[in-house]
């Protein structure tokens, strides 16, 4: 029993990591309807940014983070700019801007392995750890600072989103582009700002998880890429508090695999809940239902 | 029906003809046994791409699961050959492969097709991460280490037929009131159910005969390259898949066989780049993209009938 | 030159040819009707309008400045806003945070706050409503939200795609009254209208498109005993 609320409480710290990463995916997919395959990359970039910043600048923990999460911002961008949108604009078939973003995501994937080489390095310990132990639980300070972090960027997304001029262009474009072009929204700067907002706490989600597991390497980004899509989807893509719900469920069903000595059936057990969940409501936990359109 | 059996005929010529000439230059010392590596691999690929586009082209379902039944093939070819080394033991395990996906492509598609896009994505490529991690887990497959040291039964040769009767099937399939059907249903389930064909039916047909093909291909697979591991099925071997089927241009099974053989041919070439190959990859998959968006051929096909009607169209015309 | 004139406008769909070289103008003050069965290439000429669409040919000049190559939101900066057919309002975003879409590309929180009192003014129903999801108002009080958010842009030219669509007898008459009113407060107005009829009746001048040409025009109770258009478009 006491195993098993120590998993609990390590699900949702694991889990806060999903949830960062799945709100970059949910609001590209909400905004542009295109599964970002390179998200898990940026993340990964963000993890390297943070790591040059800290070892060779020299600079502390928390310079690390906001910068790691402007440049990686500024990554994201980047990628809209040069990978998806000349093919927005060509009215591309949505499949063919997955086949681009699978192939941006090789080329960060291949591009970092071949400038840093693909060893694994390890990530400093630019925060000195401490144990907790609350009644049984161990609980370490940088658990309690992902945790933190992690909700408190939430918090701020969910303002941007709701209460900001950009956060409410945002959901106009989501909901409708044409109208939002006949209003005057900039729809290509929108989309633009929401890459970077996506991408910023993918940076965030990549430095956090350099200092939990102290290490990094380029192709630290693709299974957590995979998996935070998934919290999306269980949560209904394009919800932000249903990416969040979906980010932590994850984390949970994953450690929880451990308790139970299942750990070598974790992903299977995941998929099986996702489909299940899918069956039951095809459009995610908090997904709206979406009338096909003929 | 006559000329349907001329074009068939004619089809099968071309066919032979390619045949032969990768015969001739094997023989003449053109091709090395590299080379014929290569050239199995790429037919191996071409039975996939081909598949996956019935189901993701034709039928317009997406799925990301094809790597999964791929998985199944090869397993249940290794599995049984180890025990049962004849060719008889090979053929018979290529049909239970056939079986066991069919199986599984049946039951898994009943209640999954009727998820959208990408829902359906996740889901199905949910299930075939199932069967990697199954694979991963039972002891008769031998775990994470695979299984070595299994018999070579098949070669180019082979691999070539199996490749051309496959996609004879499927494009014959795709010309009969079931493909038309299943074409039907892509561009307008509403209006396809209106006038009484069964949606359900017509994907599941088109899912269950596309995992048959993935499967066939894991055999063939298994047995030429004379191992298997769970690590050759991940969720990436159904993602290069997918990229050839979109290279090629969904839709288009001319454009799947092209982009197999484009591919494989690119791939080669890149070999020479070391540590650059996958960065070159990558840069020459985005360009492609951006710069021809539907693939090289879009839903372009090579048709033989077209061919010829083109020639005598006046007298067609007549009859 | 007139306050919005069109000329020789041709815009297609690949290889469809939608527009077909039409020109008309619309002078300051004016309710100028563009009339037209389905298909004719209406919403293809406001679209081209409001900059969704490039024509392959022609100008459209406003206020004495060629806008034919501006960007939708220049357009609309300009001071040209449109109602779109069908509504198009943001569901999901509640009726107030529309009406602030509207006004998205405004700096001036004192014209704005006129703008909203204006707004709610013409139609009361909104400020009952402000902080409902629009996707749960009425066909007839999204018409009037799809109108406020243009409204809100402050247009000197307002662009009024198919506004009785779909609606009740009652909420038409309530519509074409508010377009009037709409008018005497100084706002130009183009409408686009298959409700012939009711188009031309508060019109000061209409023109009938016919398969991306124009056949007819003049002023609107002229054109409204038009016996040619009786037949077509007013049920004889």
């Amino acid at each position: 029993m006491e195993e098993l609320i120590q998993q609990l409480f390590n699900g949702v710290f694991l889990g806060s990591i999903y949830a960062l990463l799945a709100l970059g995916y949910t609001m590209v997919y909400g905004i542009i309807g295109l599964i970002n395959f390179a998200h898990g990359d940026v993340y990964m970039i963000g993890a390297f940014i943070g790591f040059f910043l800290i070892t060779e600048l020299h600079l502390n923990f928390w310079v690390t983070l906001v910068l790691t999460m402007g440049l990686c911002a500024l990554v994201g961008m980047l990628i809209e700019f040069l990978a998806y949108r000349p093919l927005r604009h060509h009215g591309a078939p949505k499949i063919t801007s997955l086949i681009t973003a699978i192939g941006v995501s090789f080329l960060l994937e291949n591009g970092m392995s071949f400038l840093f080489g693909g060893d694994s390095r390890s990530f400093p310990q630019a925060i000195k750890l401490v144990n907790f132990k609350v009644g049984f639980i161990h609980i370490t300070n940088i658990q309690l600072l992902i945790l933190i972090v992690s909700i408190a960027l939430m918090v701020l997304l969910q303002f941007i989103v709701q209460k900001t001029k950009m956060g409410r262009a945002m959901r106009a474009v989501s909901v409708d582009q044409e109208a939002a072009n006949i209003v005057g929204i900039k729809v290509d700067q929108t989309i633009s700002f929401t890459f970077a907002i996506g991408s910023a706490l993918a940076g965030a989600a990549g430095v956090l998880i350099g200092l939990y597991y102290n290490s990094l390497d380029p192709l630290m980004g693709m299974a957590p890429g995979i998996k935070s899509f998934i919290a999306a989807v269980f949560g209904g893509i394009g919800s932000i508090p249903g990416a969040a719900i979906g980010g932590w469920l994850i984390g949970l069903i994953e450690t929880l695999t451990f308790t139970l000595g299942i750990s070598s059936w974790k992903d299977a057990v995941v998929y099986a809940v996702l489909i299940v969940v899918l069956l039951v409501r095809p459009n995610g936990i908090f997904g709206k239902k979406a009338g096909e359109k003929v | 029906m006559k000329r349907n059996l001329r074009e068939q005929f004619i089809w099968l010529l071309i066919a032979f003809g390619g045949w032969l000439i990768i015969d001739l230059l094997t023989f003449g010392g053109v091709i090395n046994s590299f080379m014929l590596t290569i050239i199995t691999m790429i037919e191996i690929n071409v039975i996939l791409a081909v598949s996956l586009n019935l189901i993701l082209g034709i039928s317009g379902q997406f799925s990301l699961g094809h790597a999964g039944f791929m998985a199944i093939g090869a397993y249940a070819s290794a599995i049984i050959t180890q025990s049962l080394p004849t060719i008889w033991g090979f053929f018979l395990s290529i049909i239970v492969g056939i079986v066991i996906s069919s199986f599984i492509a049946l039951i898994e598609g009943i209640p999954t097709l009727r998820l959208r896009g990408d829902y359906l994505a996740i889901a199905t490529l949910g299930v075939s991460e199932i069967i990697r991690i199954t694979i991963n887990n039972l002891e008769i497959t031998n775990g994470p280490k695979g299984i070595y040291n299994l018999p070579q039964f098949s070669n180019w040769s082979l691999v070539y037929i199996v490749a051309c009767i496959v996609t004879l099937i499927i494009v014959n399939l795709i010309h009969s009131k079931t493909g038309r059907a299943i074409l039907a249903v892509r561009d307008n389930e509403i209006a396809a159910s209106a006038v009484g064909v069964n949606p359900t039916k017509y994907k599941v047909i088109a899912f269950t005969v596309g995992a048959a093909g993935a499967s066939l291909a894991g055999s063939l697979y298994a047995n030429y390259i004379q191992s298997v591991t769970p690590g050759d099925f991940t969720f990436m071997q159904s993602i290069s898949v997918l990229i050839m089927v979109v290279l090629g241009g969904v839709g288009s099974i001319t454009g799947s066989v092209l982009a197999a053989v484009v591919l494989g041919v690119v791939d080669t070439v890149l070999q020479n780049y070391g540590a650059l190959r996958m960065v070159l990859y990558s840069l020459i998959l985005i360009i492609f993209m951006l710069f021809r968006p539907a693939g090289f051929l879009g839903n372009w096909e090579f048709s033989v009938k077209r061919f010829f009607t083109k020639q005598k169209s006046s007298r067609e015309n007549k009859s | 030159m007139s306050f919005f004139e069109v000329n020789n406008l041709n815009v297609s769909y690949g290889a469809i040819k939608a527009v077909k070289g039409i020109s008309f103008q619309v002078n300051q003050g004016e309710i100028v009707s563009l009339i037209g069965a389905n298909g004719a290439g209406k919403t293809t000429t406001l679209h081209t309008i409001s900059g969704l669409l490039h024509p392959n040919e022609g100008t459209i000049q406003f206020a004495g400045k060629d806008i034919t190559k501006s960007a939708p939101s220049q357009i609309v900066t300009n001071g040209i806003s449109q109602v779109p057919e069908g509504r198009h309002v943001f569901s999901g975003l509640s009726v107030m945070e529309n009406l602030q879409m509207g006004a998205f590309l405004r700096h001036d929180s004192d014209g704005l706050q006129a703008d909203y009192e204006k707004v709610f003014s013409h139609f009361p129903v909104l400020k009952e409503r402000k902080n409902q999801d629009a996707a749960t108002l009425s066909g007839g009080e999204q018409q009037m939200l799809a109108m406020g958010r243009a409204l809100m842009a402050h247009p000197k030219l307002l662009l009024l795609d198919e506004p009785s669509m779909g609606l009740a007898p009652l909420f038409i008459k309530e519509i074409f009254g508010i377009i009037q009113q709409i008018q005497s407060e100084g706002t130009t107005i183009l409408l686009i209208e298959q409700n012939a009829r009711k188009a031309l009746s508060i019109a000061d001048r209409g023109y009938v498109l016919e398969t991306g040409k124009i056949t007819m025009t003049g002023r609107g109770r002229d054109l409204l005993n038009d016996s040619a258009i009786k037949k077509a478009y007013l049920g004889g």
